[in-house]
């Protein structure tokens, strides 16, 4: 897995290179924490607002959320890095299996 | 270490089992359970098929054989199907990736126990007035409307034991993500260990579905909700989908195990590499993967509308193609082999012809507009019997002789062996082909009897006779095994003479340790190469060092015994019985405090020295 410790005890370890990588990785967090914040302030202003229907509201909400959990997966559970393909081939197979079933009872069940 | 091979008596031994967590004891644990469940569903029918011997008979009445026939195919999907192939998965998987255990030891034992528990507290249903008697499928609108426990032992029994299965097939996907040994990439794989890493993922996906199920149909019988209740604007169509979404990946988790193993028996006795080792691999995802888009061609006759019937119809013709691609690598891999006619093998060419009749009514039933015809009548018992006996039964039977001398040291006597496949051979097709006829005749499926005169006397009649061949079969495997043991000659490590993965470089049985240093794979039939350069056994991968194991431990009985009272608890809350709460508590409070303990309490295993693995056994020497 690529989180690996500064302190391996490796004697070849970069210091310099991990030290760079670790503070782009932090501001790389920062920035996308930043983000999340905003996306929640609009979210309770998107409710807030008048003359907004709910058809419009509810599924901007639910996009804001599709986009928060892309961040919380890839900037704060690091699946971005490398070493994460069986975890994201996983993720994804259960997100389609849900989405197929909720596909379903969405078109031939309840409607 | 080295005390393991002394005598031990009996209750030492009753003990090791009760609280091992070696994969290859809880193999044989599986091994035996399911036997048994297997014996048991069996029996039940042998039942079925007396009732319909002849034209209006009385052996049952109708309440009898309902509960009967749903609990044969409860009994033999959830209870022995699943734990026979957990058993070979358990024994032969981590063996062939190059692993001293599964990843979890401890929730691997977990799982057995849960699904031993869940398993005995559904076959108690016998003596609590009455079995299930709502079918397997145990629909919603039949289900909520049958009276007395049954449905609850179903209900609950099918949750413990669900649970069980699901950590079992987490555990499976952890170990071959992260144990393979070496050398041992994901194309370098056995085909067996594909098929469990694709069917462990179909569990993990697959089992949701089902519990979401058990617990909206749990609330509707035993606390009053309305979920499945139309009166109240509840849907029982819900429950159709949630079973099936269930219910369909669930046949691929039984039979894509099965075509493991038959991907294992070809190369071996045929004595050539696995024909399209990467197509066979790519049919085995993709089927994994079709089987989650096609439940709904179970319910063709709900009335889902021609544009639904139509999607899944297409779908589910198109699982037919990766069938088709494996049919033919195994043919691939007989033709130009030196084919030795092994018990294992025997089983194996008869799975084709079989096993593919069942893939053509398959294809059949899957055009929606005919299945209106086929619809509920023996036409369909016929179809799910030719693809779940002729493929995962025969595949069991074939592992069972082919897998014995690995997990048990001995082996089974193969002029047994060829009757026991002779007469259930024969039974079988005497039993089920006759029942597509009958289908097409037009009697119906699950009626306990039917009027003479109707034509269907004599078909019946025969049908009856082929489970007594199958019957005869499985007397004859089971003294096979008795004077197997009895007997008690060892074999050595390769006794069959032609293995090629990695398990068959390892002594029979295996040290509880399975490989003093780890293997080093080059290729694909990691073994097979090693013998084909002159070679004894596998090159080591480590130099010999400290192995690192587990300790025994009681809880995973405990943690799964806890969950069996809980359970009695919640099937006689809805009688106002005024113990049922209390039940409840006390046997969450085992299961929690069970965990609890496991929790607190450090466990760091135990190392097997260096020392004590060099004098242990010097057959084989130890390499640098």
């Amino acid at each position: 897995m690529a989180n690996s410790q500064l302190n391996s005890g490796n004697p070849r370890v970069d210091i310099e290179y991990r030290r760079k990588k670790s503070a782009e990785e932090m501001k790389q967090q920062v920035v996308s924490f930043a983000l999340m914040i905003f996306l929640t302030l609009i979210a309770f202003a998107a409710v807030a607002m008048k003359g907004a229907s709910a058809w419009f509201v509810v599924p901007f909400i639910l996009l804001l959320a599709a986009v928060q959990v892309v961040f919380q997966l890839y900037y704060f559970m690091h699946m971005k890095h490398k070493g994460h393909e069986a975890p994201s081939m996983f993720l994804y197979s259960g997100l389609l299996v849900g989405l197929i079933t909720i596909l379903a009872f969405t078109t031939i069940i309840w409607w | 270490m080295s005390t393991y091979a002394q005598k031990k008596g009996f209750g030492a031994t009753l003990w090791d089992y009760l609280t091992t967590v070696d994969h290859k004891k809880i193999a044989i644990l599986y091994l035996i359970a399911g036997g048994f469940f297997f014996v048991v569903g069996g029996l039940e029918a042998v039942f079925i098929r007396i009732q319909l011997a002849v034209p209006n008979n009385d052996f049952v009445s109708a309440g009898l054989f309902n509960e009967i026939i749903t609990m044969h195919g409860t009994t033999m999907i959830f209870l022995a199907a699943m734990p026979l192939v957990f058993a070979f998965m358990n024994a032969v998987m981590p063996l062939q990736i190059g692993a001293r255990d599964v990843a979890f030891p401890f929730v691997n034992a977990l799982g057995f126990w849960l699904f031993f528990f869940g398993g005995v507290f559904l076959n108690l249903s016998w003596f609590f007035d009455g079995a299930p008697d709502a079918g397997w499928t145990s629909y919603a609108s039949l289900a909520m409307a049958s009276k007395g426990h049954g449905v609850d032992f179903y209900v609950l029994g099918l949750q413990i034991s669900g649970l069980g299965t699901l950590i079992g097939g987490i555990n499976f996907l952890v170990t071959i993500i992260n144990m393979r040994a070496p050398g041992m990439t994901y194309m370098r794989m056995p085909l067996f260990t594909w098929t469990t890493f694709v069917t462990s993922a179909l569990i993990l996906f697959a089992f949701p579905p089902l519990t979401v199920g058990l617990v909206l149909m749990m609330f509707d019988r035993m606390f009053g909700s309305n979920f499945f209740v139309t009166t109240m604007g509840g849907n029982t169509v819900i429950w159709e989908h949630l079973f099936w979404i269930f219910g369909h990946p669930e046949v691929y988790i039984l039979i894509l195990p099965a075509f493991g193993i038959f991907s294992e028996i070809f190369p071996m006795f045929s004595r050539k590499r696995l024909f399209g080792y990467s197509s066979m691999v790519f049919a085995t995802v993709l089927i994994g993967f079709l089987g989650f888009m096609v439940w709904a061609h179970h319910m063709f006759t709900t009335g889902l509308g021609p544009v639904a019937n139509a999607i899944f119809a297409v779908a589910t013709m198109a699982i037919g193609v990766p069938t088709g691609i494996k049919i033919f690598n195994w043919l691939f891999t007989i033709w130009g082999g030196s084919v030795k006619f092994t018990t294992p093998m025997h089983w194996a060419l008869a799975f084709i012809p079989s096993f593919l009749a069942g893939g053509v009514t398959g294809v059949m039933l899957a055009a929606a507009a005919a299945d209106y015809q086929y619809h509920d009548t023996y036409f369909v018992v016929a179809h799910f019997h030719y693809v779940i006996v002729g493929g995962v039964v025969f595949a069991i039977f074939a592992g069972t002789h082919l897998y014995w001398p690995k997990m048990f040291g001995t082996m089974l006597n193969e002029t047994l062996g060829k009757i026991t496949f002779w007469l259930f051979f024969i039974g079988f097709h005497m039993t089920f082909f006759i029942q597509h006829f009958l289908g097409l005749w037009g009697m119906p499926r699950r009626v306990f009897t039917y009027l003479p005169g109707q034509g269907f006397e004599t078909s019946n009649l025969i049908s009856s006779i082929g489970a007594v061949f199958m019957s005869l079969a499985v007397i004859v495997m089971l003294y096979n095994i008795i004077m197997t043991s009895v007997k008690n000659v060892k074999v050595g490590n390769d006794p069959w003479g032609d293995g090629r993965t990695l398990e068959w470089a390892l002594p029979s049985p295996p040290p509880f340790y399975n490989f003093k240093q780890l293997p080093l794979v080059r290729g694909l039939d990691a073994y097979w190469l090693e013998k084909m350069e002159g070679k004894k056994g596998m090159t080591p991968a480590e130099p010999l060092g400290d192995i690192h194991m587990p300790n025994s431990s009681f809880l995973p009985f405990v943690i799964a015994f806890g969950l069996f009272v809980a359970a009695f608890g919640a099937l006689f809350n809805m009688d106002d019985k005024a113990w049922s709460v209390p039940v409840i508590i006390i046997g969450l409070l085992i299961t929690f405090g069970a965990m609890f303990l496991r929790s607190v309490k450090d466990d760091h295993g135990f190392h097997i020295h260096k020392e004590e693995l060099m004098e242990d056994d010097n057959d084989k020497g130890v390499k640098a």
